[in-house]
């Protein structure tokens, strides 16, 4: 009989505070194949309960304000252009051009190779480190597939870093997920945060990319989110918009409680970021609702929560312009993406 | 043994689905003397905008087929109305209290209005368009466009049926789509187009039928950005100098109301168009 010699993982300062300092590969599949099931049927239903509300009048405005506060204007096309990406960071900056009460979006989010455009483009109006303006996201390690070496990834991260991106999107690979290999997983996690480091010590915010779609059932995506959150993600991402289904009300319910436990077990705060399939307002209103009801209001705040969309800020100022001005808007009155 | 009646429904006509009011809100039809005939969904300023968006939606579509496609697809519905005159020769007997001849000949003019309307989907253009003389070495053509979302309010005063038929089928002719008010209180033989057209060859979201309160519905639909015509043709009753101010905040072609049933006519269908003007150089040889 051999015995199995444990592989030590790379330090996570969460994952040893939590499993012990033999952390092993071991240590955490036990850790994470300890989490309790997840009740489909339960979690269905409480989405499904928590997406009856009718929000209306003042509360939809102020709704409707704190969506367009909370998106990553995104695009992440092969034909983007630099000229995409400078009428994506006008719109950013100045969302309806109609009415420029419309507050700006949280963050631009671009292929790493598109990083320096955006931040031209943003100019003064980009945060660059600091809490205040449009932040600069990227995406990195291989996106959206995940599938090339660990160094590839790591320099893939660190070139859009270097480019001045504040926060990365990173994927993580499924294949070694689905395979039960959660150590690489977190291993590559691990490595990409260290990877966000600047040269001035800082991080660029590492948001972590489950692609929900591709896990399967929600014992795997509660699984995947504590892994995420002990490797030391900031943020927990539901997909990469390019695999169907992205994000639906459930994933990102389940999602919310993994970040409540957390915040209940540590005093951390991490964030949550449903990206791909929110194209109406009324939809975005549910996540909102689910976010205060789950979390707590406290999370609806750009560091705490995003919305990865491109089509959603449209149909918010069309719906923004309907309550200013009374009558119903059409596609002509916001801009073409 | 007796049998029970099976009453029908009646229900709106959005997107090429038969939708109730999302208000949940009904209307009795009554004949005209006051015996009740049916419950008729009253539309709400959420139904016109399901409305419009699934007419936006069905613009490409619908405009870009070839005017001789959109002929064989109008002149199709005729084919189908034809099958069921008995019907509607029924609930406009019911509803309008007409006598059999009177309802016959109703039906009948209006199977002839579409078949009218549908000839001229390949022929308008040569009437509306243009080479325009130019002093240069280039041609200069005119052609008429579609409009796009043309909302309308179906005649009021009397032949439900015909007057619904000559308003929508001008606008379809050129590729606009359409969302119409129907007769408010003769409005079941709309639903039974409905029924007809869902069954033809037109694709869903062309013709959305609303049955409900004019005066209620128009005004959201004047205002609404995203419709490019508003027709008040049987808007008499209404407010229609406010609907007209409404439409003009949105730059909209507007045609004003009119009396009885707007005869068939190819300004009916120039109407809903815009003219394409382009440039184009002269062959070489």
């Amino acid at each position: 009989m051999t015995i199995e010699s444990a592989i030590a993982l790379a330090p996570a300062e969460r994952a040893v505070n939590l499993i012990g300092s033999d952390l092993t590969e071991k240590s955490l599949k036990l850790h994470l194949e300890g989490l309790s099931g997840v009740d489909a049927v339960g979690l269905e239903q409480r989405a499904a309960g928590l997406s009856t509300r009718s929000i209306k009048t003042t509360s939809k405005a102020w709704a409707l304000d704190t969506i367009i506060k909370l998106i990553d204007l995104t695009t992440l096309e092969g034909a983007d252009t630099p000229g995409k990406v400078r009428s994506l960071a006008a719109k950013a900056m100045l969302p309806d051009a109609s009415d420029v009460s419309a507050p700006q979006v949280a963050a631009v989010c671009v292929y790493g190779d598109m990083v320096p455009y955006a931040a031209e483009a943003l100019g003064s109006s980009w945060s660059n480190g600091s809490d205040n303006g449009i932040n600069v996201a990227a995406v990195a390690t291989a996106f959206p597939s995940g599938r090339s070496s660990l160094p590839i990834k790591i320099a893939d991260t660190k070139e859009a870093v270097a480019h001045g991106a504040d926060e990365i999107d990173m994927v993580i690979d499924r294949g070694a997920f689905l395979s039960g290999k959660y150590g690489v997983v977190f291993d590559q996690i691990v490595a990409v945060k260290e990877a966000c480091r600047r040269e001035n010590g800082t991080y660029a915010h590492l948001k972590v990319i489950l692609e929900t779609g591709e896990l399967n059932t929600y014992d795997n995506v509660r699984r995947a989110s504590w892994l995420a959150i002990l490797a030391g993600g900031d943020f927990i991402k539901t997909s990469t918009g390019k695999v169907s289904p992205a994000a639906t009300l459930p994933v990102t319910l389940l999602m919310l409680e993994v970040v409540r436990d957390w915040h209940v077990l540590t005093g951390e705060k991490i964030g949550v970021k449903p990206a791909g399939g929110i194209r109406s307002s009324k939809d975005a209103i549910k996540y909102l609702v689910t976010v205060a009801e789950t979390v707590g209001e406290e999370w609806l705040q750009p560091h705490l929560f995003r919305f990865g969309a491109s089509s959603l800020l449209n149909d918010v100022l069309m719906q923004r312009q309907k309550l200013s001005t009374g009558h119903y808007s059409g596609p002509d009155y916001v801009t073409i993406d | 043994m007796t049998r029970l009646t099976v009453p029908k429904t009646y229900k709106l006509y959005i997107g090429g689905k038969f939708p109730r009011s999302e208000s949940g809100r009904t209307y009795e039809v009554a004949t005209k003397k006051g015996a009740f005939l049916a419950n008729a969904a009253r539309a709400s300023r959420k139904d016109a905008r399901d409305a419009v968006v699934a007419a936006r939606a069905a613009v490409s579509g619908w405009s870009g087929a070839t005017g001789y496609n959109r002929g064989q697809v109008l002149y199709r519905i005729a084919e189908l109305l034809e099958g069921r005159r008995e019907q509607f020769v029924d609930e406009l007997m019911a509803t309008e209290s007409l006598s059999k001849a009177a309802a016959t000949t109703q039906v009948d003019t209006a199977i002839d209005a579409w078949v009218w309307y549908a000839g001229w989907a390949d022929k308008y253009v040569q009437v509306a368009g243009n080479g325009n003389p130019v002093s240069g070495p280039y041609f200069n053509l005119s052609t008429p466009e579609p409009s796009g979302v043309i909302a309308i309010v179906a005649p009021q005063d009397s032949s439900s049926l015909l007057g619904l038929v000559s308003v929508i089928a001008p606008a379809l002719v050129s590729g606009n789509t359409v969302v119409v008010v129907a007769h408010e209180a003769a409005p079941l033989s709309a639903i039974s187009l409905s029924e007809v057209l869902a069954t033809s060859d037109v694709p869903g979201g062309v013709i959305n039928i609303l049955t409900g309160s004019p005066a209620e519905i128009a005004p959201w639909l004047a205002s609404h950005a995203d419709v490019n015509g508003l027709d008040l043709a049987g808007a008499e009753q209404l407010e229609w100098v406010d609907l007209q101010i409404a439409a003009a905040d949105t730059l909209k072609r507007v045609s004003g109301p009119v009396v009885g049933v707007p005869a068939p006519s190819v300004e009916r269908i120039v109407q809903w168009t815009e003219t394409k003007t382009v440039w184009h150089t002269k062959s070489l040889i």
